[in-house]
């Protein structure tokens, strides 16, 4: 098997006269957490889409797990698991009756090492859905809903899981227990991830690497850090001498900070050194290019 | 073998929904609403007679009214189902499931044709406890059963068809309307040769006559056959067109149903939503 989960070269999609993607090359490896960052419009959702196997592209050649997503049967279907922004399907079923009923699809696709279809009490387990179980689905919260959503996701034991704005309308308790979930599947489970965000903070604290689409084209591509550092060596110290607060940027925040303890000796009080974040990056890096 | 058990799924999903629709107040109100309207208005028509014939209307119309719920059934019902799941995004999560899409078509072919045949056999009871004239021999449940075998053949192809092109449940008038004038001028309420020639000609292209005339021919006795076109029930005429309606349906169905799961996806789903909840505020 192939390191690769996702590979995609020269993928070009056009409506029209219009190029949403402008031929974009990247690749997804086995086990890896990615997220697809990118303003509104800038053709994250095509992306994904393709990669789904629920679109067909223009032009470029695009494999997802070995295979071209516009060819992929049913085994390769039995692969994937999606999340998508806004399902509102199968209401008037129970949560364990539907997520019992999904799963039959995946047996026959079970392998020693991916055992298919995951047992139904565990996944509502794991979703936090126990106390909900036996309940119309709509009569959940919109949080409980969007966890039903991954857990169905997730029924079939994906290699690849797509993520389309998993916690859009979360409260901010929400959104810390969607996380942990999410380090769960990638610890437990070692599933492959792609996701779209808008939240920087949530792409930080989940992906290995971010890729930023803007225009169509794949602007930047790295670990948190490594964009962070790519895009500003600057720093910013703040340190309190005497009471008195200061603020100061700097390109070299280690000599920066050496300086001042050689200067005020323990008088410093408060230090922080603060790189940039990566939502600064990331608006630094939209703003550089639609410039 | 895979074919299989893609079906037994399918008929799993069929029996979920049946019972979902059976266990819960809102959706039996719905289901039951129009056939008990129907019958109580029958009822009520027992003592008037059917012109140029010494039979009660109410007992005449029973069983087109059965014919007609079957029609109902797999055109209005089917399209109904297809357009608002495809709007909540029930069929694209079909689609994203291995198998998913022909478990999802068999489950929804199996949901309707089970309640119609619930809403069949049990009009059929109180035909004949409570309307006199009704009867069932067995030649006629055999003809019966044939009848409503072919006729959801005939019409559930059309249903998945109509459901597959609209583009949202705002559209379902475009389906409902003209059912309705075809069921009007379809013999169905008044015996169709008190109607125009030319309307006894167009309600003929269409099956819902045909279908009304099999169920009559089953449950009514031989000489009511006398109202009739020919004065005969015709059944090789009924056998063939709900045949031919079958044929066609069958051979535009899947092609149809593909290219519309072909198009569904996530964006597609969104915008629906969106465009649902704009007309919501």
């Amino acid at each position: 098997m192939s390191d690769e989960a996702v590979e995609a070269c020269d993928l070009r999609m056009r409506y029209g006269t219009h190029d949403v993607l402008d031929g974009i090359d990247f690749e997804i490896r086995t086990g890896e957490v990615v997220a697809l960052l990118g303003p509104n419009g800038a053709g994250k959702t095509t992306t994904i889409e393709i990669l789904e196997g629920f679109r067909a592209r223009s032009a470029g050649r695009v494999t997802v797990l070995g295979t071209d997503p516009e060819r992929g049967g049913e085994q390769w279907r039995a692969r994937l698991g999606v999340v998508l922004q806004s399902w509102r399907d199968h209401h008037k079923w129970r949560v364990r009756e539907l997520l019992q009923h999904l799963g039959r699809y995946y047996a026959r696709y079970a392998t020693p090492e991916f055992p298919r279809p995951w047992q139904t009490d565990e996944l509502i387990n794991l979703v936090g859905l126990s106390a909900q179980a036996g309940k119309r689905i709509s009569n959940l919260s919109g949080g409980q809903r969007r966890r039903l959503d991954v857990a169905i996701g997730i029924v079939g034991r994906p290699e690849l899981l797509f993520l389309d704005e998993p916690t859009a309308g979360f409260d901010p308790a929400a959104r810390r227990e969607f996380h942990e979930l999410v380090h769960r599947l990638t610890d437990i489970e070692r599933a492959t991830v792609l996701l779209t965000t808008h939240d920087l903070a949530e792409a930080e604290k989940l992906a290995d690497r971010v890729l930023v689409l803007a225009g169509g084209r794949i602007i930047a591509d790295g670990s948190p850090d490594e964009l962070a550092l790519r895009m500003s060596a600057q720093a910013e110290v703040r340190w309190t001498v005497d009471g008195q607060r200061y603020v100061h940027p700097t390109d070299e925040a280690t000599a920066f900070t050496r300086k001042l303890f050689a200067q005020y000796g323990e008088s410093v009080e408060d230090l922080e050194v603060r790189r940039a974040s990566l939502e600064d990056t990331y608006l630094a890096l939209v703003e550089e290019y639609e410039r | 073998m895979n074919g299989l058990r893609t079906a037994r799924l399918g008929l799993a999903r069929g029996g979920i929904e049946l019972r979902q629709t059976f266990t819960n107040w809102p959706d039996l109100f719905a289901y039951l609403f129009f056939p008990v309207i129907q019958l109580v208005v029958l009822f009520l028509l027992r003592g008037h007679r059917v012109p140029g014939a010494s039979f009660s209307l109410g007992s005449l119309t029973l069983p087109s009214a059965i014919g007609m719920g079957l029609a109902f059934g797999g055109i209005v019902g089917i399209t109904a189902q297809l357009c608002s799941e495809r709007e909540d995004g029930t069929l694209l999560r079909a689609k994203a499931t291995p198998g998913g899409m022909a478990g999802y078509v068999i489950g929804k072919i199996s949901y309707i044709s089970a309640g119609s045949l619930v809403g069949l056999v049990g009009t059929l009871v109180i035909g004949l406890i409570a309307f006199p004239g009704v009867h069932l021999t067995v030649g006629g449940a055999a003809t019966l059963v044939w009848v409503a075998a072919l006729g959801l053949l005939a019409t559930i192809p059309l249903g998945i068809v109509a459901g597959s092109v609209l583009p949202s449940p705002r559209f379902m008038p475009l389906v409902m309307l003209p059912f309705g004038g075809i069921a009007a001028i379809s013999g169905i309420f008044y015996p169709i040769t008190h109607l125009a020639r030319w309307l006894q000609a167009v309600a003929q292209v269409f099956p819902v006559y045909w279908l009304g005339l099999g169920t009559r021919a089953a449950l009514l006795p031989s000489n009511l056959a006398s109202v009739e076109i020919d004065g005969a029930w015709r059944l090789p005429l009924v056998f063939l067109v709900l045949a031919l309606w079958s044929l066609l349906g069958l051979a535009l169905a899947p092609s149809v149903l593909r290219r519309m799961a072909r198009h569904e996806s996530g964006s597609r789903v969104a915008a629906r939503r969106e465009r649902a909840m704009l007309r919501a505020t």
